[in-house]
Order: C-alpha cells, then structure tokens, then sequence
C-alpha cells in the first residue's frame, strides 16, 4: 500500500492562513484594536499594534487596563475558535473558498472573564497567548497571557470560561 | 463653592484617549459612585452574525467606571490602577443599543479598594453584566 504524498507546503500555508484571517479579520473590534495573529504550526500569538488611542493613562502613559483585558478575551476566543477549525481546515470539510465565503462556525460566547493586572502596559506593541485548558461539547476553560519586551515579565493575566457554539448536526 | 463634579469628571475622562475612542460619557459621579455610557459602534462589535457588542469593550467600561467610582471615593486621595476585574457576562447586549455600567466603591482600606459594578442596555431591569474589582489606594503607606 503506497502512502498519499505530503501536500506542497504553500498549499498547506495557504489554507491555514487564510482560515486564520476569515476567523479573525472578520471581527471589527479586533480590528478597532489592530489585533493580528502570528502562527506557528497550529500555536497562536496575538500581537496588539500600538496606537495613542489605546492609552488609558496619559501621565505614565500606559495601557488601558480594559484594552489589556480585551486582548487576552480575543486571543482566548480565536485560540478556542482556531482549536475546533483546526481539524476541520485540515480534512478538508471547510474548504478555501467555503472559508473565504464567510462559512465559519459561530464563535465561543464568553460565560466569565478574570484578570490580574501584574505591571502597567507600556505604549508599544503587546503579545498574547492563550491554552484551552479544557474544550468541551458545551463550556471551556481558557487561561491566557500578556506580555511586552520580556515574556518573563507578564503584564496581565486571564483565566475564563466560554460557551461553545453548538454544532450544526 | 460648590465645584460641579460631573464637569470635572468629564474633563477628565476626556483626557483619556481610549475612553475617547469608545465615546465614553460620565452621566453620574458622586461619593464613591459613577454612572457611565458606552453608546453602540458598529466598529465594536465582536460577533459580526449578530452585531453584539465585543465583551472586551465591557471590560473597558467596567473598568473606567470602576477606576472612576474608586477615585470618586471620598477616603481616596489619589488617582487609582486596577488590580483585577472579574465579569461575568449575564445575556448578549441589544444590537444598536447603548450600554451604561454603574460601579460602586463600597469599602476602602488603605490600600486596597472594593468595588462591585452593573451593566445594562436599554432594559435596565436587567443587566448584561456584572463585575467584582479590587483597585489600589495611591498616596497610601
């Protein structure tokens, strides 16, 4: 019995990428706070771009606490939306063109959202990640978090908890 | 003389850019209290099948109006940054409808002040939110 080939790696590339890109470019208040996402196999990072409007201290300046706090909900909700894609992107029952046209599964809808404010936010980018600690048929628990110049030096922490969309039968 | 409160608040809110961005708007301030308006934005919206507003955007509510009602407190001398924030999230907001938390400060110590908030839409009875915050005392030993 012969073995399928491995698929070229830019069609591989192609696909994930831009099943990442209908997930979250659709979102507009992702893109209010110019949020992208870095990939690396199927590992996530968020990158919020800086931008004066995200400053909720003028004097220090830092971050607004509440945009801190909004990252770490996006980059938990895509990291969870991107888990149960993944499979799907992969064995090919969402396609490159069905993805293009809009056909995503709902998104998660948040139940509870906790964060720790370690440091203020400085003006300049900020970096997220997140790790499904359990993904159910029903709920999931999501811990995320953020960080700056030094990954060892967080700024902000989040664990919460979502309500998975139901799956179309 | 009577120093108009609001007046001040609304400075002040306005010298923050990211209230600025979501429109923010202090209807309340008093003795550990306030009262502030997030109005709908299309650009807000996190889930685009539905129009609801993002919960981040609620986060930075709860959490301006939390700061707000901390620094409105009259045993606090000073400015104030957010410890943690819990939210949980009670039903979708209305599409096209504009949110208004209401946070009370209800105890301070002296470093460390309590703060329990609301959030709703149109229908007042019943919120779309609700948080538990602890926030610093500045100027504290």
């Amino acid at each position: 019995m012969s073995r399928r080939p491995p698929e070229p790696v830019q069609v591989v590339k192609q696909r994930r990428d831009a099943a990442l890109a209908a997930l979250a470019e659709r979102v507009p208040y992702i893109r209010f706070l110019d949020i992208s996402f870095d990939r690396r196999g199927d590992e996530l990072t968020g990158v919020m771009h800086y931008d004066d409007k995200l400053i909720g201290n003028p004097h220090l300046p830092a971050l607004h606490g509440g945009v801190t706090a909004a990252f770490l909900e996006v980059t938990a909700i895509i990291t969870l939306s991107w888990g149960l894609l993944w499979e799907d992107v992969e064995s090919g029952v969402l396609t490159l063109d069905a993805l293009e046209a809009g056909e995503l599964p709902r998104l998660p809808k948040t139940i509870d959202f906790t964060v720790d404010y370690l440091r203020s936010g400085l003006p300049r980018d900020a970096y997220a990640r997140a790790h499904v600690t359990r993904s159910g048929r029903r709920y999931a628990s999501v811990r995320a978090e953020a960080w700056q110049d030094n990954h060892s030096r967080p700024i902000a922490q989040a664990h919460a908890h979502f309500l998975m969309p139901r799956k179309e039968s | 003389m009577h120093v108009d409160k609001t007046t001040l608040a609304r400075e002040f809110i306005n010298l923050i850019p990211q209230a600025r961005a979501l429109q923010l708007e202090i209807t309340e301030i008093r003795d550990g209290v306030a009262v502030i308006r997030m109005p709908y934005d299309a650009g807000l919206v996190g889930d685009p099948d539905t129009g609801v507003i993002h919960g981040g955007a609620v986060s930075t509510l709860m959490d301006t109006c939390g700061g707000a009602a901390t620094m409105a407190h009259p045993s606090n001398p000073g400015g104030t940054a957010t410890i943690s924030l819990r939210i949980d999230y009670l039903r979708a907001a209305t599409p096209g409808q504009a949110i208004v938390a209401r946070a009370e400060c209800h105890h301070v110590t002296r470093s460390v002040a309590f703060v329990r908030a609301t959030a709703h839409d149109d229908d007042a009875e019943n919120p779309v939110a609700t948080a538990t915050g602890t926030f610093t005392v500045e100027g504290a030993a």
